[in-house]
């Protein structure tokens, strides 16, 4: 499922003294089973621009057309666009409710008006992604689970709506490594395995290298920069004047090509460096 | 300055009980900064808790510069001593505007006005904060907010801080703000640190590192005799910086490379001989 945006601009505040301009011209696409990084400082206008992909916000100007329908379009039903496209907040614990676990997950489902069955099978394979056991968990209170499970559970519910596009705003603030880790692999099984369109907004360069095919930078509620990781990350000076920076590794990379060292720019992933390290310090030595 | 003795701390309800401590000694001296680490459900919290009185240990005995956090006498007293700052800048402001909410500490002092005045100031001016002085706390950054959180302790005038994963939920530049704030206060004012982190990058920057797992101190040193136990580190699930990480397999495949490399200016030194 694509998504693609068209001189969107979004003011906030329209009209008073307060007025502001959230997102300005902004153009975008984001093709079928890609994985985007979206990544910007605090303020930048990551958050104002997800919000509008899945309809919670209209845009003051411009379009934005999921799967073929411009959904900006009075006609388009929200409820159709929210089905196919997941939201996961930041700290999505807080929007847990529920008595149990199960209830929580199922909520979007039910709304759908699913079979029991349907619900059942989606809750299963949703806390199956995200490794919360079936038994152990359903019948628990979401308040009594640690703040790594209440995570769990939060994006276990957006996937029980099985979205086409799943967009998530940090979804491991506050994890610790192992959480992190253990979750970020479980959205990139469920975009390999099920070829789901997965926009992910985070503030750890290590993880964007790791996990994206493209990379999206904002600032100042414009596109600043966009193309594959590689060459989005060549740009080190202007990343961080604008407050985002590399992966500490390729600041490795970057010091030893300026100390005239002959290493591969184009390496991102860890074991590339590592390999291209290891091939350097054999062909001196051999 | 912060003397914890064979201390033990266990969660009880009536439904289940467990053990969060087990048989802590540790002994941070004035002046130190010490970084934490371990994984969710540690203990790591718990032990923060129990440095500012917020929770009395089962077993063993805390002494914070000489007093007891078992003796309810003493326990504004220990806070006022060693302050806490948490992980969400939310929920610890409690004014609508910053100085005041600076104020509310040594306002619960009864100290005097002009007192009250200078503290706020100085507290202000330590965090860099000054010109948010008559600012509603909503409008600042993360990292703004967690900085006038900090200017609230040092309005007490603590000789401790004990700062519960500060930067969590905070973008790299809030982060870099707050842990130079921290930093500053502890060298040039000479206040100990106690900073509970995942961050790597951070815990690099204390004089000694406290790794803790299932409640038990395993692992303790300066950052570069604790990043030597890289696999280890790995096994507990936590994070090692990707330099130290690099040089740590550059050495499993038989290079002669340094196994206390913790920067990116010491890995590119370390690589210039070897290239």
């Amino acid at each position: 499922m694509s998504i693609i945006i068209e001189n969107l601009t979004y003011v906030y505040d329209q009209g008073t003294p307060f007025e502001t301009i959230a997102l300005e011209n902004i153009n975008l696409e984001i093709e079928s089973g890609e994985f985007v990084g979206l990544i910007g400082h605090t303020g930048s206008g990551k958050s104002t621009l997800i919000q509008h992909i899945n309809g919670l916000i209209k845009p003051s100007t411009g379009k934005i057309i999921v799967n073929g329908f411009n959904i900006t379009d009075d006609k388009v039903k929200l409820s159709e666009i929210r089905k196919k496209v997941g939201l996961v907040f930041q700290y999505p614990e807080y929007q847990l409710f529920e008595e149990t676990v199960y209830k929580d997950i199922a909520f979007g489902p039910t709304n759908l008006g699913l079979s029991k069955e349907e619900i059942d099978r989606r809750v299963r394979n949703a806390m199956d992604i995200v490794s919360l056991d079936f038994e152990e968990y359903k019948e628990k209170s979401p308040f009594e689970l640690s703040g790594g499970q209440k995570r769990r559970a939060a994006i276990a519910g957006v996937l029980a709506m099985e979205p086409e596009v799943l967009i998530l705003d940090e979804p491991t603030a506050g994890l610790d490594p192992r959480g992190r880790d253990e979750i970020l692999g479980q959205i990139k099984r469920l975009h390999d395995e099920k070829k789901i369109t997965v926009v992910l907004v985070s503030h750890s360069m290590e993880d964007i290298a790791k996990l994206v095919e493209r990379i999206i930078v904002m600032h100042n509620g414009k596109i600043e920069i966009t193309g594959p990781k590689e060459e989005v990350f060549k740009h080190a000076d202007r990343l961080e004047e604008i407050g985002l920076g590399l992966p500490q590794i390729l600041y490795l990379v970057n010091a030893l090509k300026a100390k005239g060292i002959a290493i591969d720019e184009n390496v991102i992933a860890f074991d590339a460096v590592k390999s291209e390290l290891l091939r350097l310090v054999g062909e001196k030595h051999a | 300055m912060i003397d914890i003795k064979k201390v033990g701390y266990t969660y009880e309800t009536t439904e289940y009980k467990s053990k969060a401590l087990d048989m802590i000694d540790l002994n941070i001296k004035k002046g130190e900064f010490v970084a934490v680490i371990g994984h969710n459900g540690s203990g790591k919290s718990t032990l923060a808790k129990l440095i500012n009185g917020i929770l009395l240990p089962t077993h063993g005995t805390i002494l914070v510069a000489g007093l007891d956090t078992k003796d309810s006498e003493l326990i504004w007293e220990i806070r006022k001593t060693a302050g806490m700052v948490f992980q969400n800048p939310d929920n610890q402001i409690v004014a609508t505007v910053v100085e005041e909410d600076v104020a509310f500490g040594p306002e619960n002092l009864g100290l005097p006005q002009e007192t009250i005045r200078e503290r706020v100031d100085e507290s202000l001016k330590q965090v860099g904060m000054t010109e948010y002085m008559k600012k509603p706390p909503h409008l600042l950054s993360g990292g703004q907010k967690q900085r006038v959180a900090i200017a609230g302790i040092l309005a007490m005038k603590p000789e401790c801080i004990v700062l519960d994963e500060p930067t969590a939920m905070l973008d790299p530049v809030g982060r870099n703000e707050v842990m130079e704030t921290i930093e500053r206060l502890n060298k040039e004012e000479g206040i100990t640190i106690v900073h509970i982190t995942h961050f790597m990058e951070e815990v690099i920057r204390a004089d000694r590192v406290i790794v803790i797992e299932e409640g038990r101190i395993i692992i303790q040193g300066t950052p570069k005799e604790v990043f030597k136990e890289v696999d280890k580190l790995q096994d507990m699930g936590l994070d090692v910086p990707q330099v130290t990480l690099m040089a740590h397999c550059l050495r499993k495949e038989g290079i002669n490379i340094s196994d206390d490399i913790l920067t990116v200016k010491e890995m590119v030194e370390e690589l210039c001989q070897l290239l």
